[in-house]
């Protein structure tokens, strides 16, 4: 998550103070992903450092807020503009462990898909309650919940699929060799 | 899963409750000592591959099939002591049923399928009609009553059904893949009137293979080859969206 080009895009919208940037922020992303102020201090300082904000006069007595500078304008432009970078999927301890469990002898995978199962719709159901409560309004924060609906229900077809493969396959616990299995090369692709 | 607070007070209870289908080598355990309570404003969802035991607990639920051994209680009523006749009344007046393909007569108007099960507890037509027309209401179809079925969307017909099963004093809605033939947003809309239902004091049991629908419940049970498994449900609701402080 690229705090910085964050910060800069809400400042594209109106000079503000560090506190309203955070308060702008958290209730923009449905406080998903809570800024502490310290990152906020030390984003704003690394901007300013690069030319992309400043500090604009206030009245006496009152925080100045900060703004962004024509190349700060610049980069909003080119984040806007640009598509978020995404990398092959990186390690997942969930799939490394399923990868593992089918390699490695005695794991009752069952069981394990079953309790990850539940823990997975636990969170399904946790956002989909906190949806619930959303105003169809808050378009910011419908939108953020609805991608993590998306993804945790992603993983749970994800885990009836294994399921569904290990009944297919009939898989139970495959002989340990010395050879590497292609789960185990998978595993090892991932974590790198 | 009875929980001892909820014996006495539950709408729908099974007790140890198996159902065997077939004989001899053929046999087929199709639902293995299930032990489930369903309180008053509750909403749980059932979920499991198919040949699970779903729709056998489901059909046990609703007094449509009975159990080889074990209780069902409905509002507290073994289901196992009732004559035919009278286990048909208890279908009627305590629990409504909501199937995937809707199951609404063709020849009915909307309001005539809802009123319908009134009129067979012996209802008048007037007085049947206008709980027709309230339940029409409450599931946000009531400008519906008069059109025919074939004139209907998957999605609207899916509401009449509902209201339908809603119809009278019914306290326990029983609903088989509900959303199953309906695109992603009827079957949100159809969840969240199941959801009010449950708010106002139902209980709803809901056989489903969507966890994002199965997500709108209090809690889900988990079966496979017959057994209740597992079961999930929220955790802290505030968790997510400390909302109240913004």
């Amino acid at each position: 998550m690229s705090v910085k080009h964050a910060l800069l895009a809400l400042l594209s919208w109106k000079p503000s103070t560090m506190y309203q940037l955070r308060k702008d922020f958290d209730a923009s992303t449905g406080e998903t992903w809570p800024l502490n102020i310290g990152q906020v201090s030390t984003t704003l300082q690394r901007l300013e450092r690069d030319g992309l904000v400043e500090l604009e006069a206030a009245p006496a007595g009152e925080p100045e807020p900060w703004r962004l500078t024509d190349r700060g304008r610049l980069e909003v432009h080119a984040w806007w503009n640009s598509p978020v970078p995404r990398e092959t999927p990186g390690r997942d301890e969930l799939v490394i462990k399923l990868a593992l469990a089918v390699t490695v002898p005695g794991v009752d995978i069952a069981d394990l898909v079953q309790r990850q199962r539940s823990a997975t719709l636990r969170v399904l159901h946790d956002i989909t309650k906190a949806r619930r409560g959303v105003d169809e309004a808050d378009i910011a924060v419908r939108l953020v919940l609805d991608n993590h609906i998306f993804t945790t229900e992603a993983e749970l077809r994800w885990l009836d699929d294994v399921e569904e493969t290990l009944v297919r396959t009939k898989a139970t616990v495959p002989v340990q060799t010395e050879t590497k299995t292609p789960a185990m090369k998978a595993a090892a692709r991932s974590k790198r | 899963m009875i929980r001892e607070s909820q014996i006495g007070t539950a709408v729908l209870e099974l007790r140890h409750a198996s159902r065997l289908h077939g004989e001899g080598e053929r046999q087929v355990q199709a639902l293995a000592d299930a032990n489930i309570a369903i309180e008053p404003g509750e909403f749980v969802a059932i979920m499991g591959p198919s040949g699970s035991g779903k729709s056998t607990l489901l059909h046990l639920a609703g007094g449509l099939d009975i159990p080889t051994s074990g209780q069902v209680l409905v509002e507290g009523t073994d289901l196992a002591t009732l004559s035919i006749a009278q286990c048909a009344v208890i279908r009627r007046r305590s629990v409504g049923y909501v199937f995937q393909d809707f199951n609404l007569l063709p020849a009915l108007t909307a309001a005539e399928n809802v009123a319908f099960p009134l009129e067979l507890d012996g209802w008048s037509r007037r007085k049947a009609r206008e709980e027709a027309l309230a339940r029409l209401a409450e599931t946000g179809v009531a400008e519906l009553a008069d059109r025919r079925p074939e004139s209907m969307s998957g999605g609207q017909a899916q509401r009449v059904a509902i209201a339908r099963a809603l119809v009278g004093p019914r306290r326990l809605l029983l609903a088989d893949e509900p959303t199953g033939a309906l695109d992603s947003t009827t079957g949100t809309a159809i969840l969240q009137v199941l959801r009010d239902r449950a708010d106002n004091g139902a209980a709803v049991l809901m056989v489903t293979h969507e966890a994002r629908f199965a997500a709108w419940t209090d809690r889900t049970l988990f079966l496979r080859d017959g057994r209740v498994i597992d079961q999930s449900g929220p955790s802290d609701p505030s968790m997510l969206l400390a909302r109240e402080s913004r």
